[in-house]
């Protein structure tokens, strides 16, 4: 029986980040607290990266996590999506 | 405002007005009125009481902008551009010991700034890059194709965006304070123009170096979002309102004029001079309420970087933009040829060119892209009271 791989909400954001293609470096070597618009993530971009992760979770973020730090880094996002009730899973 | 401000700005419009045509007429640098402003110390008037400045509001520095555009737009526009780089210094840099000793300067000094965000190979684009900071041994240095740098060759100093590390993405962006002792300028273009003449906004190629206290703390992102972006488009918004309202103003002692010649009959016009008269206080009342919004983000981080304030400080732009083309025709309508001619004191030619530049100084377009992009962003429309 194949066991089920549970995904932490930190690898699901780097594959959403991955297919939005708004990086200039590869996703996998960022750590949790790079920031990622030193690694080319710009305001237009942002706004694509927030439409896919409201996609990819199927979550809806609220107007007061529509701000630049929600999208700072792999772990804020994390931490914005835990606000919405998104849990590590398959 | 206070009176003894009051009078300071009295006579910086005296002077300005003075000179106008002739800054029009030959695209010369308003020297006559920035020599009177300095006099009366109104370069200075955003910077800390703490460090020698006369800490005004925002908006005394509004009503000076608004007064100036009523004598002389060069110069009222100028005037707008040189306050919105001292308050990015203000907001941004006011921690640092580097910032705060230039700030000293600038107020005792009365230091003109100008500002060098645009470049050539970024489509326009002012949130992108092409140059970049190359720090050794604590020192900067960045080349810069700045294809405008308006009255670049009589400012006292610069405020210059550049990508932080030669490594760094196009929107990777620091702002970095220029003295004049910092950049050496190469004339690259000068402005002949239709209108704003005596901005000077000519192209130059800029070589920076200095000390890396010099760049603002703060990534440029948040520079521009909070500070360059609210601040530019309340500052031009009220120098547009004061074309507007010199144009309006015209009109209205024309009609005047012409209703005294036959008392039994409104003037053909009057109707005309109703109308602009009434656009003019839709295109006042957009700035105070953006003002008023403004004044409320800066008390709250949370509101100064919601998407609702952005598209806040975008739609005012559009719309005085637009507004202050409109108020001008309606008012030339209203004197008929004698606005159109040259040589009447109805005369709206250089309003009318002026005017023309609102939508194209930071394109309306492009404008309205970041707003369409922010509306997806946005969710429930906040009540008329947020």
């Amino acid at each position: 029986m194949p066991s089920t791989v549970s995904a932490s909400v930190e690898a699901r954001v780097r594959s959403v980040l991955k297919n939005a293609g708004c990086l200039q470096v590869d996703v996998e070597s960022l750590a949790d607290d790079a920031d990622l618009y030193a690694a080319g993530l710009n305001s237009h971009a942002t706004v694509n990266l927030m439409l896919a992760l409201e996609d990819a979770f199927d979550i809806e973020l609220p107007d007061r996590l529509l701000r630049r730090t929600t999208f700072a880094t792999v772990g804020a996002i994390a931490k914005a999506l835990g606000e919405v009730g998104v849990k590590d899973g398959a | 405002m206070t009176d003894k401000l009051a009078a300071s700005r009295a006579a910086g419009v005296e002077m300005g007005a003075r000179h106008a045509a002739d800054v029009d007429a030959r695209a010369r640098f308003p020297q006559e009125a920035f020599a009177t402003l300095k006099e009366q110390k109104l370069l200075g008037l955003l910077v800390p009481a703490r460090d020698g400045g006369a800490e005004a509001s925002l908006a005394d520095v509004i009503s000076v902008c608004h007064a100036l555009g009523q004598a002389c737009a060069s110069t009222a526009m100028i005037y707008a551009m040189h306050q919105i780089q001292v308050w990015c210094i203000v907001r941004h840099g006011g921690d640092s010991a580097w910032h705060r000793a230039f700030l000293k300067r600038l107020a005792s000094e009365q230091l003109l700034l100008a500002s060098a965000t645009s470049e050539a190979g970024v489509g326009g684009d002012v949130r992108s890059s092409v140059c970049a900071v190359e720090e050794k041994d604590g020192r900067f240095t960045f080349d810069k194709q700045a294809t405008v740098i308006s009255y670049g060759a009589s400012a006292d100093g610069i405020l210059a965006t550049s990508r932080r590390t030669p490594q760094s993405p196009a929107s990777d962006q620091v702002i970095v304070v220029l003295p004049k002792a910092s950049y050496e300028l190469k004339h690259l273009q000068a402005w002949d123009t239709l209108g704003m003449r005596g901005t000077c906004s000519d192209g130059y190629h800029l070589k920076a170096s200095g000390e890396m206290g010099q760049l603002i703390p703060v990534p440029y992102a948040d520079v521009s979002a909070q500070t360059m972006l609210p601040m530019s488009h309340l500052t031009w918004s009220a120098v547009w309102l004061g074309i507007a309202s010199d144009a309006v103003a015209r009109a209205r002692a024309f009609i005047r004029a012409e209703a005294r010649k036959n008392a039994n009959a409104t003037p053909i016009g009057a109707t005309r001079l109703a109308e602009a008269a009434q656009t003019l206080q839709t295109m006042k009342s957009g700035l105070l309420a953006a003002l008023g919004q403004y004044e409320a983000a800066l008390k709250s981080d949370d509101r100064l970087q919601s998407p609702h304030f952005a598209v806040a400080m975008n739609n005012l732009k559009i719309s005085s933009s637009r507004l202050v083309v409109e108020v001008v025709g309606q008012a030339l309508l209203a004197c008929g040829l004698s606005g159109y001619r040259n040589d009447t004191p109805f005369s709206l030619s250089r309003h009318l060119r002026d005017a023309h530049s609102a939508q194209l100084m930071v394109n309306n377009d492009r404008i309205l892209a970041n707003t369409a992009r922010l509306q997806l962003a946005l969710r429930e429309e906040p009540g008329l009271f947020p």
